[in-house]
Formats: structure tokens, C-alpha cells, sequence
């Protein structure tokens, strides 16, 4: 019918790119990799139990799952309160609002450079910061405890603009006869904020959690300037695995496997956002 | 008269075929033969400038063939990047690639060996003029799979002003591991509320620390891998102790930056008078002798219970799906650059060791080493240069050392378990190999 | 646009107090930028020695943008953006369409499949989409970088939402003046649609703009590597950092996004509110 047709199109290459690769990816864990003249051959979970006996990549797991606690609730905190404070109108707002939403325009691998140089042991800009403030030298990228939290600092610059737009959309489309009437019945900014704003950006709060949450697993470009994966794998990120897995060790099996982890934990939030979050969420 | 006719006309069909063959034979083939090379980088200095210079001189001298080096980044990069063009089926013609990468290569058929191209005396003589050292990671199986290019080794370069601040003796470098260590506790200085605002000695350890772990385990007596490739020995005594050495340089001396040390950075490092002495490639020296804006000295590394020091640097490769003409294109190229007179230059250019013991004999060369003594270091260290850690799925099993000497550097495990650790994973891959 | 004054807005020490740590962060903010932007302005000897008196040059810009082919660069990355945007216009508005204001059998199993796309992206997929490249005989093209985007999932679920609230009566009223739905589409829909084209757009430039890994695996040499990837083989570390170059690299790398967005920030920040408003 004319509905399939205008679809056509569209459904073909998502099919392609999207439903195609997932399945065949599911094939591809099921097999090992073909290596010079030995082809592909069925290995059952072979390439699974070495993932479970991989250590590095329960460390990649726990890493990502680290950095997303770092970095999803403190951006999305962060760039509530940029909403509010651009929202009212303090003086030089626009510019703050420029300030804030920046970073977010810069390509990640632009930003990691610029950090890169910031975090450089003694002479980068924080060490001259923190040198003045009397504090010991660090080595931020080099030591295994600051290193992945370095990349949380990095991944929160970059985000946090972009979600405080929406959260000020929001607030701009709230309508002032709410704080009127609140006003009225003596509810004090705080309780104003607790009970009836925070709730009524439930569906903004839930559109930026659902982004933070596909760029905390989507973006790796960081890693791939500033740490590379290291030290001793401190940073190494689920997607930075497959790509070295994949792309530089050209072992295409494992890395099929581990991106089946991948689809997992996408597939499991996107769930858990379908179901159980939408019936939490307060529309107007 | 017929017959006249028809011998006239034989010796006039004659004559044209003898005057029109050779100019068809003579018709030069417009289009240039392209060959293709990716080119890594991964010391300072304007060396791309210097390869398209080495490509436009070549071009000149061979009008038919074109050049086209294509910077690929650093050489884990640029292994990357040949292996996705094999894969894809449009590999380039040669390439600059580690000379650790040669298992690997073959492993993925995706080089060839240069022996079929060396059959006059003339490139049978010029195989052979390469330095011993080089040569191993170069060849295997009886077959010598890469010509080294841009060879090093790791030298210890050192700061002449400070070691006569410090009442050291700015022409006597540390000889010894000891020697080392003491030296560097009087060239740590601290401010008054204990920071460092100079430290004694740094050695990288980002990116790739074995190579310049394999200096201290060298140095120590071990070695780290079999030449067939398919062993490693992490987790054996010497090479432990070497680990131990380096750790307690940074916790037990307080003499070593703590944490990871970036590679890139070290140079700038000592330009900026953070650090005293530094162990990094001898293809710095041109960059050192370009920035440094004081009286630097260098040494060979020390030596624990003896000198010694891992070859490095890339290698030319030839890939295999070429035309006979490309692959021809580039042997010669490969050839041209590796002439004493070139490998002298190039040695000049940038401090990486020129490649053949006449390339030292050249005038030139030998010229620059009586106006800067420390080119020859790198030189004169090779009789203690042993080959670089390489084994079959490299990147992996450097990998797992890489891990593991991060690990221990940072204080998360100690020198014994990390390569215990390292040397079960490097097992693990390498066991297939052996079968 | 404030419909009014809120009632709750901090006065006096409030708002001073509000104001002074709004401007901390944003000063704070806005750092790391500005001390690039110094850097790329003076000489490599002042980049990590801060002092005002430092001489101004454009020598590293000069320097970068010669060590490397930036503007082939920025022409690829100009050529994929266009593509990719153009390509997704129309798929993205045929399909919004489609499940906007046709009844078909599967429409809403199709639609649940769409929304796959949000959150399993082309990106954690590149496994897989370099070997489907590879069979395509797509590698190393630019093609072969915006291939996978082209059927944008966000796009289409923005576009549905719009078309969804188009009024019937002006659809019906098209139809009556005899035109095929293809026309109703473009005379009704797409005008009516234009801010949320709009907001569209400039998420799906700036998103291509930066994408980086993808093209990383997918792209081999300078004809159809994307600005992106050129800066970062530029760059690497291996090769003894200067760091007024890298910094002159990277925002020179940066700077037409940057330009376009300091001159039209109230377009891009009005676009990306919209996008974001149900």
C-alpha cells in the first residue's frame, strides 16, 4: 500500500544498518575469527567463557558502569541548575548561556585535546592552578585512581549545556500562574521547586536521561585521545574495548561478543524506560 | 621481373618493420607507476617535510614512477591503518611500519618477502650492508621480510647544566644502574613545602612502556621473547628484578615521576627544565638539538649487569597485492633511500641511526658526528642492542606487558604479580601459535 | 521568552548570591577554552607560561593548516554533512508521514522497530556495519561515513509528532482541492513542519560534524577523511607535543561551527529547545 512504499525506503536501510547488524552480530559471537587461510567456524559460547574469564573486560564493564554514575546524575544536576539560574534573569545571562552551551557545540575530540593539555602534569593549566593553591603535583590522566574521573570532568563540560537548553525550554513553557497560585498559598521557592517544577520536567528529565545514558556507552572519542584506553586499562570504556578488540587486534569474533554486552545494557535501559519510567513521568 | 618485384617488396616491408618496431618498442609509457607508502611519526621534528623531500628527489631522478607517502599517525595507528587497507582490499604498495610488526604482517599474508627482488650482486651486497642488530626483527624463517628505515635505539639524554649545579661532573654520564640512581637523588630538587620541582630521571611509560622496559630487563640479563615469536618470559627473575628496579625508582628513590609518563611529553619536559635526565629514542636528538636551549649531553643507557638497549623504529614493508611494476617501483625507492649517502642524511635529519655501518663512513656523516659527538651514541650502543619484542598477534601480547607495567608503575600491583599476571594472558594468546 | 514575572525570582541577597555563583561556573565554564584560544595565539615558548605581556601571532594557525590537508578536510566534512542532512529530509519526511497519517497493517510493530534506532545506534554497531561497508564496496568513502545515519530514527519520531499535530481539516482540504497525498505533503505538511526542519537540521549537522569514531574505522586516506579524524591523526601524541600547534589545529578544526554558532546562537539554542519541547 501507499503507507509501505513511502516507508520503504527509510525501513531498508534501518534494516540494514540497525536490525541487520544487531542479528548479525549475534551470528558473529557464535564463531571464531577467520585468520588468514583458517575461515570462520562455529564455536558454540566458546568466545562467551572468554569473555567471562577476560578480566579486562569485567574492568571495561565496571569502568563504563562507574562513568555512567559519574557523569549522568551530576550533568543532569548540573545543567538543571544552569536552567534555573539562566532562567532568572540575573544579570548577563546571555552570555553565561553561551558560556554554558558551547562545549557542547566542539566535536569531543576537540574538547579531549584541549583537556589533555589542561590535565598535563606540571605545567598544564590545572597544575598551575593547583601549584598556586599550594597543592602537591598529580598526575590526573597518569594514575589509575583520577584517570577514568579525569574523563567524567571531560564527558560533564561537554554535556551539561546541551541538557540545561531543554530544561530551559521547559521552564520558559511553564506557565506563571502556577507560582502565583503557589505563592498565594504561602509555599516558600524551595517547596515550589520540590513539588511542582521538578515534577512537571519529568519529561524533560526523562528525554535527558535517555540521552545521557546512550552517550555515556556511544561516545569514546576521550579515551582515544587522552588515555587510550590506560593505565592499565583504568579507562578502558565497553566501546573503546570493541574497537581495539575489533580494530586493532582484528579479533572480529570477541569483538562481536562484547558489542552483544553492548546491545544488552542498550536494550535492557531501553526497556526499563518503555515501561517503567513512563508510568512514573507527570504529563500536564 | 616478378621476382624482383617480390624481393623489393620484402626488403622494403623489411626496412619499415625495422625502422616502425623499434619506435613502437620506444614509446614511453605515459602513465607514471604510483606506489603508495604509509609513513608513521613518532618523533618530533618536521619529518613529514623531510619525507616529501626524499619523494620529490626520488621522482626526479625516476620520471616514471610517482611517490605518494601518506602520513598515517603514530605506528600503532599506522598498523591499523595497513591492515584495514589489506582487508579492504586496497592495500598500499610499501609501508613504514614497526619492525615488530613483521609477524603480524605475515600472519595476515599480507606482506612479501623482499627475497625474490635481490638477485644481482649489487642488491645482494646492499642486503647485507644493514647492521646485524636491525636485521633481526627483519627477517624470519630464513627470509627477510623488512629493509630498516628509521632504526633507533633508547639513549639516556641528561642535563649538563644541572649536573654541575648538582657538583656532578657534567661529562661523566651514569655508567651504571647505581651510578644512575645515585646521581638522580642529587638532581631531584624540592621546594620548601616538599614539591619537586625537578625531578632526577624519567623514563615514558605510556603507549608502549616495554620498549622502554626492555631496556632495563636487557640490561638485567633477561630476555623477554624466543625469536621463533611464539614465547614470552615475563615472569622470569631477571626481568622481574628489572621491573622492581624501576618501581623503586619512583617509590623507594623518590627520584622518578609518579603515575604514568607521557611519551609525547617527555622532551618538552626536559626543554622546560622539569627533569634531569630522560630515556627516550635517539630519533629525538635532531628535536633536542633544535629546542634544547641548554648544554645537554648524551650517554648509552647504564648498565645493570650489563649495557643494553631494544633496537626500534619502522622498517619498509612491501604488501603484497601490487603490480610487478609498483612492487618494482618501490624496491627501488626502497633502495635509493637506503644508499649510505640517504641513510647518512636521514640519520642527520632526524637522529634516528643511520642504517649501515658505510653510511657512518660517508663525508657527511662523518663530519656532523666531529661537530655533534652524541649522534654516535645510538651507534656505538649497538653492539649492545638486542633485537625488540615481537611475537606472533603483537599488539596483543605487547598488550598484556603494557598492562602490566602500567599496573605496577601505578602502584596497583606488585612488579611479581603484574608480570606473573602478564606473562598468563601473553600464554593464553600465544599457545595457538605453537601447535 | 518569559511569559510574565516569576514570582519567585531571588531578589536582593538572593539574587546577588544567585548571580555571583552563576558567574563562578561560568567563568569556570568557559576556562579551558579560553586558555586554548591564548595558546593558539602565542608563540610555543609562552604556552605554558602565562604572562600578559606575550606577543600575538598567527604563526601556528599558518603552521597547522600546512601540516596537515585541513582543507580537503573541511571540504569532506562540508560534502557529509550536506549528504547526510539532504538524505535525511526526505527518508526521514516520507516516513513521518507515512506513520503520521496511513493506516497499513504493522504499522505500530514498524514503529517499535524505528525506535530501536534511538537507542542501538550506528555507532555500537560498527562492527558489523564496517563488514556490510566492506561488501558494499564502501569503504574509505564518504558515502560509506553517512550511510548508516541516513535513516534517522530521531527524525523520524520528531517529524510524526509535528504531522501528528497538523489540523485534519487542512489535509482534508488539499484532498478536496484534488491533490495526491504526495502533494498534501508537500503543500501542507512540510511548510507547517518548518521549525521542527529547522531544529532537525542543526542537530543532525552539528552530530555529523563531531562524529568521530565511525568515520575513524571507516575512512583511510585524506580524500575522504572528515575534519575530525584528520585532527586527531594530526595530533597524536607520538610525535612530541607542541602544544600552541595542537591548540591552533583544534580550533581551527573548530572554528566554522564555532563562528556559525556565535552568530546565530538564538537560532541554535530557539531549535534545540524546540526539539526538545513535546
Amino acid at each position: 500500500m501507499y503507507g509501505w512504499l513511502l516507508l520503504l525506503p527509510a525501513m531498508a536501510l534501518l534494516a540494514l544498518f540497525t536490525h541487520y547488524p544487531a542479528l548479525a552480530n549475534l551470528w558473529h559471537s557464535f564463531q571464531s575469527t577467520p585468520k588468514g587461510d583458517r575461515p570462520a567456524a562455529f564455536v558454540g559460547l566458546e568466545n562467551y567463557q572468554q569473555l567471562v574469564e577476560d578480566p579486562i573486560f569485567w574492568q571495561a564493564l565496571s569502568n563504563n558502569f562507574w562513568y555512567a554514575l559519574g557523569t549522568i546524575p551530576v550533568s543532569i544536576a548540573l545543567a538543571l541548575l544552569m536552567a534555573v539560574w539562566v532562567n532568572d534573569r540575573i544579570p548577563g545571562r546571555g552570555i553565561l548561556r553561551l558560556a554554558f552551551f558551547t562545549p557542547t557545540i566542539l566535536p569531543m575530540i576537540a574538547v579531549a585535546n584541549i583537556w589533555l593539555f589542561f590535565y598535563t602534569p606540571e605545567y598544564g593549566l590545572l597544575e598551575q592552578f593547583t601549584g598556586a593553591l599550594g597543592m602537591p603535583s598529580h598526575n590526573w590522566l597518569g594514575s589509575k585512581n583520577t584517570a577514568l574521573g579525569a574523563l567524567m570532568v571531560v564527558t560533564v563540560w561537554k554535556e551539561s549545556g546541551f541538557f540545561m537548553i531543554f530544561y530551559l525550554a521547559a521552564l520558559q513553557s511553564m506557565s506563571p500562574h502556577l507560582a502565583d497560585a503557589a505563592a498565594m498559598e504561602g509555599a516558600s521557592r524551595w517547596y515550589f521547586f520540590r513539588r511542582v517544577t521538578f515534577p512537571l520536567l519529568m519529561p524533560t528529565t526523562l528525554f535527558v536521561l535517555v540521552n545521557a545514558v546512550i552517550n555515556a556507552f556511544r561516545l569514546v572519542d576521550h579515551v582515544v585521545v587522552m588515555t587510550r584506553g590506560g593505565p592499565d586499562n583504568a579507562t578502558e570504556l565497553l566501546l573503546y574495548y570493541v574497537y581495539e578488540i575489533g580494530f586493532r587486534f582484528w579479533d572480529s569474533a570477541y569483538a562481536a561478543t562484547l558489542t552483544m554486552v553492548l546491545l544488552t545494557i542498550l536494550g535492557l535501559v531501553a526497556l526499563a524506560q518503555f515501561f517503567f519510567l513512563e508510568r512514573k513521568v507527570h504529563y500536564q | 621481373m616478378l621476382q624482383r618485384l617480390i624481393r623489393n617488396g620484402f626488403i622494403a616491408l623489411f626496412a619499415i618493420a625495422g625502422c616502425v618496431v623499434p619506435a613502437l618498442a620506444q614509446t614511453p609509457t605515459t602513465v607514471p607507476t604510483e606506489v603508495s607508502f604509509y609513513y608513521p611519526v613518532a618523533v618530533g621534528g618536521p619529518i613529514t617535510k623531510i619525507i616529501d623531500g626524499l619523494a620529490a628527489d626520488f621522482e626526479k631522478e625516476n620520471p616514471g614512477i610517482k611517490l605518494k607517502p601518506i602520513y598515517s599517525g603514530s605506528y600503532q595507528d599506522s598498523i591499523t591503518k595497513a591492515l584495514t587497507a589489506v582487508k579492504s582490499g586496497e592495500p598500499p604498495v610499501a609501508s613504514i611500519l614497526l619492525s615488530t610488526d613483521m609477524f603480524t604482517l605475515i600472519d595476515e599474508d599480507a606482506i612479501q618477502p623482499f627475497d625474490e627482488l635481490v638477485k644481482t650482486p649489487e642488491d645482494k651486497a646492499w642486503l647485507k650492508s644493514f647492521y646485524p642488530a636491525f636485521m633481526e626483527n627483519s627477517q624470519t624463517g630464513g627470509k627477510t621480510w623488512g629493509i630498516p628505515f628509521q632504526r633507533s635505539t633508547i639513549v639516556l639524554y641528561y642535563n649538563k647544566e644541572m649536573f654541575k649545579e648538582a657538583g656532578l661532573d657534567p661529562n661523566r654520564p651514569p655508567a651504571t644502574w647505581k651510578e644512575m640512581t645515585e646521581y638522580a637523588q642529587k638532581l631531584t630538587k624540592r621546594d620548601a613545602s616538599g614539591k619537586v620541582t625537578q625531578w632526577g630521571v624519567q623514563i615514558p611509560s605510556s603507549g608502549f612502556p616495554y620498549w622502554l622496559f626492555q631496556g632495563l630487563a636487557i640490561q638485567n640479563g633477561g630476555i623477554l621473547m624466543n625469536s621463533a615469536g611464539t614465547q614470552t618470559f615475563y615472569d622470569k627473575p631477571e626481568v622481574i628484578a628489572a621491573l622492581q628496579y624501576w618501581v623503586d625508582l619512583v617509590n623507594k628513590y623518590k627520584v622518578h615521576p609518579e603515575g604514568i609518563v607521557e611519551w609525547g611529553t617527555t622532551p618538552k619536559d626536559f626543554f622546560e627544565k622539569k627533569v634531569a635526565m630522560v630515556w627516550t629514542t635517539t630519533g629525538n636528538l635532531t628535536n633536542f638539538k633544535t629546542n634544547a636551549k641548554m648544554d645537554f649531553g648524551v650517554a648509552m643507557l647504564p648498565a645493570g649487569k650489563q649495557r643494553g638497549s631494544p633496537t626500534g623504529g619502522g622498517n619498509f614493508y612491501l604488501f603484497k597485492k601490487s603490480t610487478p611494476a609498483q612492487r618494482d617501483a618501490a624496491f627501488k625507492f626502497i633502495k635509493w633511500v637506503t644508499t649510505p649517502q640517504r641513510a647518512a642524511q636521514w640519520g642527520i635529519d632526524t637522529g634516528y641511526v643511520a642504517v649501515r655501518a658505510d653510511a657512518w663512513e660517508t663525508p657527511a656523516m662523518k663530519q656532523y658526528v666531529a661537530g655533534f659527538p652524541p649522534a654516535a651514541v645510538a651507534r656505538d650502543q649497538l653492539p649492545y642492542a638486542k633485537a625488540e619484542l615481537s611475537t606472533h598477534d603483537n599488539q596483543r601480547v605487547t598488550k598484556a606487558l603494557n598492562d602490566g607495567l602500567q599496573a605496577a608503575l601505578t602502584g596497583t600491583k606488585t612488579p611479581e604479580q603484574a608480570m606473573k599476571d602478564a606473562q598468563v594472558q601473553s600464554e593464553r594468546i600465544l599457545r595457538t601459535y605453537r601447535r | 521568552m518569559s511569559a510574565g514575572i516569576n514570582v519567585y525570582e531571588p531578589r536582593g541577597v538572593g539574587r546577588a548570591l544567585e548571580t555571583t555563583g552563576a558567574w563562578i561556573l561560568g567563568v569556570l565554564w568557559v576556562l579551558p577554552l579560553l586558555y586554548a584560544f591564548w595558546t593558539a595565539f602565542h608563540p610555543t615558548e609562552f604556552s605554558t607560561h602565562f604572562s600578559l605581556s606575550a606577543p600575538l601571532t598567527l604563526a601556528n594557525f599558518v603552521t597547522a593548516w600546512h601540516a596537515a590537508p585541513f582543507a580537503r578536510y573541511f571540504l569532506n566534512t562540508l560534502l557529509l554533512v550536506t549528504m547526510v542532512l539532504a538524505a535525511q529530509l526526505v527518508l526521514t519526511t516520507l516516513a513521518a508521514y507515512a506513520f503520521a497519517r496511513f493506516e497499513f497493517p504493522g504499522r505500530n510493530a514498524l514503529f517499535a522497530l524505528v525506535l530501536v534506532q534511538l537507542m542501538v545506534m550506528p555507532d555500537v554497531l560498527i562492527v558489523e556495519n564496517y563488514r556490510t561497508m566492506t561488501m558494499l564496496g564502501l569503504k574509505d568513502t564518504i558515502t560509506g561515513i553517512g550511510l548508516p545515519y541516513i535513516a534517522s530514527a530521531f527524525g523520524i519520531f520528531l517529524l510524526r509528532q509535528t504531522f501528528k499535530g497538523v489540523p485534519r481539516e487542512l489535509d482534508e482540504a488539499a484532498r478536496v482541492e484534488g491533490c495526491t497525498p504526495l502533494q498534501v505533503l508537500w503543500k501542507v505538511y512540510v511548510p507547517l513542519a518548518r521549525p521542527t526542519y529547522l531544529a532537525y537540521a542543526l542537530v543532525s549537522v552539528s552530530y555529523h560534524w563531531n562524529n568521530f569514531l565511525w568515520p575513524l574505522i571507516i575512512t583511510n586516506s585524506v580524500e575522504a577523511r572528515p575534519v575530525t579524524v584528520g585532527l586527531q591523526v594530526f595530533s597524536s601524541t607520538d610525535q612530541g607535543i607542541d602544544w600552541s600547534i595542537i591548540t591552533a589545529a583544534t580550533l581551527l578544526s573548530t572554528a566554522p561551527l564555532l563562528i556559525a554558532f556565535l552568530l546565530f546562537q538564538r537560532q541554535f539554542v530557539q531549535s534545540f529547545m524546540r526539539a526538545g519541547i513535546r
